[in-house]
């Protein structure tokens, strides 16, 4: 007896809904399984991973401001994945947003205006930018693979970074320590709901989630990057220019990337360190695909993603579970997601004889 | 000075092996139409198993032989969810680094502190006693042997043997391979299981000869490197070997240039062997034609047989 | 010969003492069971350095005062730290120890909001009525570090492997080489920073290519044990950092340093739940026991032994500051002169080199 894939005729909608839902129940069952094994209560645990943290306003606000670089970056990306675009520096784009955004709170240090904090923006979504725009350039002109380029210019910006915070941008009163100053009041987002740290970067967030689903679905540019990347030629033969696609997605994924970076900067931080993003330039590749490539699909795949995160911590502290098991588990969570979806467009059939050509 | 030279070599050749392994294996894999990203979990999994077997048993060969089996082991997870159950296979990768770290983690809590020696260099009679190129070439433990060995093995595997071209085959169009009957799904497998077991083998010598020892994300990114290497080489052998050793030379150049007392500040020092690789990268990509001609066709797509 | 000079030490020598203490305030109080006390750390409890000396002192505290402890490992000092802190703040931890530099901001703003709450923040200046601050003064390590290498280099060339440009590397490799250079008024330390608290492959080629450049001791401010591995490969000599890593390189290590957090740790929770807690600035070293030494190496004659032995002495008594005068800047400045001692706050936010470092401080 042998269990074989066999493609639906059309993609299964129920499954759209269903599979991660099945992938959620099969993690608690091997997470069950793991917890067991190492001798954890597993039903506290699995509790402390995906309730605990949202037991409280301030755990729900940590959620946004958590799930918030993860998705603007997700959203984005996910639009040059369809193209076929493979860029995987997000993380050095989040930096440099971060460098020319902050940079720009310290140039205007005790500065009172309502133009800082837009600056701000602005510069660090052309910091991301310029910082993309490299890897296009060398793409379109020279034919440099961009997973290459994207990826090492991540360890320049970071090193860059560094140069600047250990150097000319220490806070003149810190004691040399690597950190600038705070950034002044008027420098930093806006709080939006009291007592907590989510900020006006979530608003914007789910603003560019709705942006970027209009792109993609209602017009014109949205389709060149879907033809572009699922039938080349086709796009070629329709007038479509590669070259301009290539910029596009990795203009997008760094304006976003790069206003990611600045929103943690004055955002929850509030200031610039050596390391501004625990990977959350690489950690949103696989928000984006998670999420399916579809934008609500990464805003539901970026909350997921940040509450294991959340989750990580609360075992930690109620459990005393250490982080490798959080690694193994998120692990296993992301395959089960992963490899569900194969629902949507198969389905498992039982073959009584070996009849079929793969089984 | 001859004397410096020498050992700057020889420090660039242990930085170099561990790449080369890695990304020999990653770019079998990506010769058959796989992305595996998660080349830093299976370095790391390799090295705790290499290093655990060493710890308990003492046999060097055993050693080796668990990193391989390791990070295949570990590879096969990948395996089957890209190929059995059609998953994304950016998103799994990147996902079976997260579980790999964890994993290795959670084996070696126990490892940390505890020395080894180091594999013990071979030093071939004769011929290592031959001035300059004696301590260059024939001085070295098992593995950087084995490391020039797959370099000629995997190039020549590529070029002249059937099982190659049919790698390349399905690489490049599986349709096609598929219709004149080639077992596309097993050909994957494999090419991803040699894959892991190649990292898990620069896990292995991370742990067991660079610095012998384990401590938690002890690879510190060489995962990633190796796999920026495979499309720095686009798809050729002798350029990944090439590039791993430009990569690794340039870090160790910038060592000694600090050590020297160069006046550049470190961070500037740091990013040369990222801004080295983009520059080589942009100098030999610019004949497109003879990228197409390497790089797989089919690489990141999935492939369910449909006849 | 060991210094017994500090009651953290003395009571070391003599576990039973601690027993004893255990045992009065379980005697005394219920309170061991309704304390709890949180641990942030920046790495892996595996790194074997600074994470792993801070879990060792967690790990005093359990056993020698019967409190539990929580830690939470790995904790990025970008916005997750701040939410961790609150987070222990909230599940009833009386007393948390945020144990790495970039943690300060948000330990003040966690503190501020929760008054009941005792922080301890390591390495940092910022301060409140429930927030203090505690570090090592790990240069008097070196001071002591520097006189052994000035004893016995041969080529008066010592490698330094270092990771990142702060004061609190700087001011270690100064204290190193002005220890030498009272040996040995030719030494020369080479610098290679290697932009990483760990990373063993990328610090033993440092190391290695430090020996190649004729260096024939290794000391380092990274937390792996790679550069003792190579050195000891090598035929030079080395010494451990944070931990003693004789293990790594039985005859390469001369001594290492060895953060100890335990008595300070112990002391503070005790202080805890004797309800004597209040909120200080300590900067303490080889005195109390903070900095700790690894038992000399074989290697070690008898000669440097005595020195070392001596400065240690010195450091304790107060005769002897790792930044006496006369100190030369890197161009060889005369910075002071004769009978003078750099004070605390310079030395805190040091960033220059003194004479015979080789090398440049970047992004000054």
């Amino acid at each position: 007896m042998f269990v074989s894939l066999v493609k639906r005729p059309e993609r299964s909608q129920w499954m759209v809904y269903l599979s991660p839902v099945i992938a959620l129940a099969m993690t608690l069952v091997s997470g069950i399984i793991l917890f067991q094994l190492m001798g954890v209560e597993s039903g506290k645990a699995l509790y402390a991973f995906f309730v605990e943290p949202i037991t409280h306003k301030y755990g729900w606000a940590e959620l946004g401001v958590k799930a918030t670089p993860l998705i603007l970056i997700g959203v984005a990306l996910s639009v040059g994945f369809r193209a076929n675009v493979w860029n995987i520096g997000a993380e050095g784009q989040l930096t440099l947003g971060a460098i020319c955004g902050g940079g720009v709170a310290l140039f205007f240090y005790g500065v009172d205006s309502v133009f800082v904090l837009p600056l701000m923006m602005v510069g660090g979504i052309l910091g991301g930018m310029m910082w993309a725009a490299i890897p296009a350039f060398l793409r379109t002109r020279f034919n440099a693979n961009e997973i290459l380029t994207s990826l090492m210019l991540t360890y320049v910006a970071t090193l860059l970074l560094s140069v600047l915070v250990h150097g000319p941008w220490r806070d003149p009163d810190g004691f040399n320590f690597p950190e600038s100053r705070i950034f002044s009041d008027s420098a930093t987002l806006p709080v939006i709901w009291a007592g907590t740290r989510l900020h006006l970067g979530w608003i914007i967030t789910i603003a560019v989630v709705a942006a970027v689903w209009v792109l993609m679905s209602k017009t014109i540019v949205g389709f060149q990057v879907k033809v572009v990347g699922q039938a080349p030629l086709a796009g070629r033969h329709a007038g479509f220019s590669v070259n301009r696609v290539i910029w596009f997605s990795l203009l997008l994924g760094g304006a976003m990337a790069g206003l990611a970076g600045l929103f943690e900067v004055s955002g929850p931080i509030g200031q610039l360190l050596p390391v501004i993003s625990p990977g959350y330039g690489f950690t949103a590749i696989i928000v984006a695909f998670v999420g399916r490539l579809h934008p609500v699909g990464v805003f539901f795949a970026g909350l997921l993603l940040a509450l294991s995160y959340l989750g990580g911590e609360s075992a930690q502290i109620t459990m005393n579970l250490p982080l490798a098991v959080t690694g193994v588990f998120q692990g296993m969570l992301l395959f089960f997601l992963l490899a569900c979806d194969v629902l949507i467009a198969y389905q498992f059939r039982l073959n009584m004889t070996r009849g079929a050509k793969y089984g | 000075m001859a004397d410096i030279l020498i050992a700057a070599i020889l420090t660039i050749i242990t930085a170099a092996t561990p790449l080369v392994y890695a990304a020999l294996g990653e770019m079998i894999t990506e010769k058959s139409g796989v992305l595996n990203l998660g080349v830093e979990g299976m370095i790391l999994v390799g090295a705790v198993a290499g290093f655990a077997t060493i710890h308990s048993t003492g046999s060097a060969a055993l050693a080796i032989f668990a990193g391989l089996a390791a990070g295949a082991l570990l590879a096969s997870v990948f395996a089957l969810l890209v190929l059995g159950f059609q998953a994304t296979q950016v998103a799994t990768g990147l996902a079976l680094t997260i579980f790999g770290i964890g994993v290795s983690a959670l084996v070696g809590q126990d490892l940390v502190g505890i020395a080894y020696d180091g594999l013990p260099k071979i030093s071939i009679p004769l011929l290592s006693s031959i001035p300059v190129i004696g301590p260059l070439l024939f001085q070295h433990d098992i593995l950087v042997y084995g490391s020039f060995a797959l370099v000629f093995l995997v190039a020549w595997f590529l070029k002249n043997t059937r099982p190659g071209l049919v790698l390349r085959a399905v690489g490049n169009s599986h349709d096609a391979a598929h219709a004149i009957g080639y077992p596309v799904i097993r050909i994957r497998y494999m090419a991803i299981l040699f894959g892991g077991a190649m990292a898990g083998l620069a896990g292995a010598y991370l742990s067991l000869a660079y610095s012998p020892l384990w401590i938690e994300n002890m690879s510190a990114g060489r995962g990633w490197i190796a796999l920026a290497l495979v499309v720095f080489a686009t798809w050729r052998p002798w350029r990944v070997f090439f590039g791993a050793y430009l990569f690794g030379g340039i870090t160790i150049f910038q060592l000694h240039a600090q050590a020297f007392g160069v006046g550049v500040p470190a961070q500037i020092m740091s990013m040369l062997p990222y801004l080295a690789t983009i520059v080589v990268l942009v100098i030999i990509s610019r004949d497109i034609n003879k990228i197409k001609l390497n790089a797989p066709m089919c690489i990141g797509k999935p492939f369910h047989p449909t006849a | 010969m060991k210094i017994n000079t500090n009651p953290f030490g003395i009571l070391k020598s003599l576990p039973a003492l601690f027993l004893a203490a255990a045992m009065m305030v379980a005697g005394t109080s219920a309170q061991a069971e309704d304390i709890k006390v949180g641990f942030v750390y920046v790495g892996p409890v595996g790194d074997h350095g600074w994470t792993y000396r801070h879990d060792q002192g967690r790990l005093a505290v359990e056993k020698e005062l019967g409190v539990a402890t929580t830690f939470v490992e790995s904790v990025a000092e970008g916005a997750d730290s701040e939410r961790v802190i609150r987070n222990l703040a909230t599940t009833g931890h009386g007393l948390i120890f945020t144990t790495s530099f970039g943690y300060m901001n948000p330990t003040l703003k966690v503190a501020e909001q929760f008054p009941d709450v005792k922080f301890e923040h390591a390495t940092g200046y910022k301060r409140a009525d429930n927030l203090s601050t505690y570090s090592a003064r790990f240069y008097e390590g070196r001071t002591v570090l520097g006189t052994i290498a000035g004893h016995m280099s041969k080529t008066g060339v010592v490698g330094y492997i270092a990771s990142f440009p702060i004061p609190e590397v700087v001011r270690g490799i100064n204290a190193f080489i002005l220890a030498m250079r009272k040996v040995n008024p030719d030494a020369v330390v080479k610098v290679v920073w290697v932009n990483s608290w760990y990373d063993p492959g990328k610090e033993g080629d440092a190391a290695k290519a430090l020996i190649d450049q004729g260096a024939d001791i290794i000391t380092q401010h990274t937390d792996s044990p790679a550069p003792l591995q190579v050195a000891e490969q090598r035929g030079v000599y080395a010494f451990g950092q944070a931990s003693d890593m004789s293990a790594f390189a039985p005859t390469a290590q001369l001594t290492a340093i060895i953060n100890d957090w335990n008595p300070y740790y112990v002391s503070r929770v005790k202080a805890l739940m004797e309800g004597t807690w209040e909120s200080q600035d300590v900067w303490s070293g080889i005195k109390t026991g903070m900095v700790e030494f690894a038992p000399y190496g074989d290697a070690v004659p008898a000669e440097a032994r005595a020195a070392a032995d001596a400065v240690r002495e010195g450091i304790v008594n107060g005769t002897l500051h790792s930044f006496d005068g006369p100190i030369n800047n890197q161009a060889g400045e005369q910075v002071i002169g004769e009978g003078e001692t750099l004070d605390d706050g310079v030395l805190l936010g040091m960033d220059w080199y003194v004479e015979g470092v080789q090398g440049e401080l970047g992004g000054q």
